[in-house]
């Protein structure tokens, strides 16, 4: 029976379990809570410092909810037994850390080919390889993005806080059952073992997207098939009589496989991108603060834009014009509205917890029009709030005499 | 037993757009197939009560030529795709079609995890001792001293014995014979399906392309010689000594018993957790 999360009989559960209110928990509670909330019923993970507690509280959680949970033997089959229950209509997530994240690659590439829906979680850690492993690092921005081989679009959404970990989980599901496609949590270990106040909401304050399913057998014939002119095919679920055949080869609209007709190939893999370009602005998400009169742009994503919003608010206290751009969603990045902003600041500072991942991102839309420069830190402690504010005060005082010559 | 002609199995339960399959003459692969189809015809198994779930490899491309649900993945990986489908829908009858090199070597550890966990689930392994589609390179079951591309002057690695892997953890039924045991072979599937947990049977399968023409058994009817030769039915094995039994293949059940699946004992958990939460049903 298959569970989507709004059945009156799973908000009488959910009410009964986590009334309404404040609660005090991890990011990694608060991203097990919002995908509960989200209606994920089916969690396959494997353990790793600093995403376990998602998966306790998973294991914990979901037996009550009538859902399922299983421990697998590594990661590779974590992400394989997600996609697998994901086919019989059951919203299902799985999370891990940088070493996770990489045996994971292969199927998440067939995940996107094969356009299942399914969210998963990194709990970013400090690597490369081991690294500091209950450290919060940034450096898998671009793993996200381009981990798994050849061409394929991606959605990648990254939270700031406890509380926004538990309303993005439930973005990243709807997104995933909306558009077909799996969608990564870009969260850290440092805001996944922080534990401060979130308010748990009632559950019908939370929207609950199921995909959409053929209406007709002819429908169905399609899984592959851009049916609705909207490049989102509807997906007949295993064991409704559709017979339907899902492969990771290259496939016709019917789903068979035809690796022999370049255009095959073609057809599906632009489809793939222009699904997800078309709806980018439903995707797309970001915040701005203090954007208005801004002449310098500090751009920061993660657990990074919390201290960077103290430098902004600290800079604008001693007269400094510095806006903030924080995107929620990564990939597809928002270059476009940066390149916008960017028209109207004299500089444009990117602070994360990496060497340079986001900043490249930024500099491929500003281009030479901008300067961009990094507040870049690694080593398993966050930035802090002086940190940057060092930076947006010393580019500040470039700029007055640069403006002074 | 009445069996249908091969023209009805073929009409009723293979798509007929994807004819002819890839596989090269002498190919046991086909036969395997059939007899798997007729197991699930004479079981009267609902078509869309059973999904088919396969990895990479020749064996592999089985649900792509079947009308069933089907799920093609990765390789190695069918049966962690197959834990999700079957906690998530129980009710759905699971096959997976593997080859010995995706199902022993890089989805080794899936396969005894899937067993030790007594996973709702029938493999069909078809063993041809070698990696048929990439050209016949050494598998970890090829008897130690034959060639493959990969060993040109003879394997050096002890082979793996799937089915006796299967036994030790824990599987609920294992059979293992080769394509030419046909009655035997269909008997055994369709016990296996009829089954709660794990179970497998396991084809000696010839791939005279890859396989034999680099170990002088260049047709399929060399290679069904050899089986015969190489094989001992499983009583015959019981009188035999180890040094007796050294390079033969073991032929015949190897068990069938009723562990709790996996299915049965998340069943029990729920009730567990819910005990647990004071809200008995």
């Amino acid at each position: 029976m298959i569970i989507r999360g709004d059945e009156p009989e799973q908000i009488e559960l959910l009410k009964k379990m986590y009334p309404k209110g404040n609660y005090f928990m991890q990011g990694d509670e608060a991203i097990a809570y919002g995908a509960l909330f989200a209606g994920c019923r089916f969690y396959a993970g494997y353990p790793i410092t600093p995403a376990s507690e998602i998966a306790e509280t998973m294991a914990r959680e979901l037996p009550k909810l009538k859902g399922y949970y299983i421990q697998m033997e590594d990661e590779i089959g974590s992400i394989a037994a997600v996609v697998g229950a994901s086919w019989t209509g059951f919203k299902s997530m799985t999370a891990t850390s940088g070493p996770g994240f990489s045996l994971m690659q292969e199927n998440l590439g067939y995940a996107i080919f094969t356009e299942t829906p399914l969210v998963l979680v990194d709990i970013q850690r400090s690597g490369p390889s081991t690294g500091q492993a209950t450290k919060g690092a940034q450096g898998d921005f671009f793993q996200a993005r381009w981990g798994t081989h050849g061409d394929h679009p991606i959605i990648a959404i990254s939270p700031t806080s406890v509380e926004d970990s538990f309303w993005e989980t439930i973005r990243a599901f709807s997104l995933s059952e909306k558009f077909r496609i799996p969608v990564l949590v870009l969260a850290d270990g440092i805001i996944g073992h922080t534990r401060e106040q979130i308010k748990i909401p009632d559950p019908e304050e939370v929207e609950i997207v199921y995909r959409k399913l053929p209406t007709s057998d002819e429908e169905a014939k399609y899984p592959f098939g851009d049916v609705h002119g909207d490049l989102i095919p509807p997906m007949p679920l295993f064991g409704h009589d559709y017979f339907t055949h899902v492969t990771g080869s290259t496939h016709k609209e019917n789903g068979l496989r035809d690796v022999y007709t370049p255009e095959v190939h073609d057809r599906l893999v632009r489809r793939l991108h222009k699904k997800i370009e078309l709806h980018k602005t439903e995707i797309q998400k970001w915040e701005e603060y203090y954007i208005e009169d801004a002449e310098i742009l500090l751009v920061s994503w993660g657990v990074s834009a919390r201290p960077s919003l103290g430098a902004v608010m600290e800079g604008r206290k001693k007269g400094i014009k510095v806006g903030l751009f924080i995107p929620k969603t990564v990939h597809p990045f928002p270059g476009e509205r940066i390149k916008e902003l960017s028209k109207n600041v004299q500089l444009i500072i990117v602070s994360e917890m990496n060497l340079g991942q986001v900043i490249l991102e930024v500099q491929r839309f500003v281009r030479d029009e901008v300067p961009v420069i990094g507040v870049n830190k690694i080593g398993g402690v966050p930035l802090t709030v002086e940190e940057i504010l060092k930076e947006i005060e010393s580019s500040a005082e470039r700029s007055r005499h640069r403006s002074a010559d | 037993m009445y069996l249908k002609s091969s023209y009805e199995i073929r009409d009723k339960y293979l798509r007929k757009d994807m004819l002819p399959t890839i596989f090269c003459p002498g190919c046991g692969i086909g036969a395997v197939l059939q007899y798997t189809l007729r197991a699930i015809d004479d079981l009267e198994l609902n078509q869309d009560e059973v999904v088919w779930v396969s990895g990479i490899g020749c064996s592999s491309r089985v649900p792509g030529y079947v009308n069933f649900d089907g799920l093609h993945t990765t390789h190695g990986r069918a049966l962690a795709f197959a834990t999700g489908i079957k906690m998530a829908n129980p009710d759905l009858k699971v096959i997976a079609f593997m080859g010995d090199g995706d199902a022993a070597a890089i989805g080794g550890n899936h396969l005894i995890h899937a067993i030790r966990r007594n996973l709702d689930i029938t493999v069909i392994l078809i063993n041809n001792f070698t990696y048929g589609m990439t050209g016949g390179q050494v598998a970890p079951t090829t008897p130690k001293g034959l060639r493959g591309t990969t060993a040109p002057y003879g394997s050096f690695e002890n082979p793996f014995d799937i089915a006796e892997l299967a036994v030790a953890a824990g599987a609920n039924y294992v059979a293992r014979w080769s394509v030419f045991n046909y009655l035997q072979g269909i008997n055994s599937i369709k016990k296996a399906l009829q089954k709660e947990g794990f179970t497998l049977v396991e084809f000696l399968s010839p791939c005279p392309i890859s396989f034999g023409r680099r170990n002088k058994l260049k047709t399929a009817p060399e290679l069904i010689k050899w089986y015969q030769k190489l094989s001992v039915p499983i009583s015959k094995a019981k009188e035999m000594s180890p040094e007796e039994l050294e390079g033969k293949v073991i032929i015949g059940e190897f068990t069938d018993r009723d562990r709790p699946s996996l299915v049965k004992e998340y069943e029990a958990y729920k009730k567990r957790a819910k005990k647990a939460m004071g809200w008995e049903e």
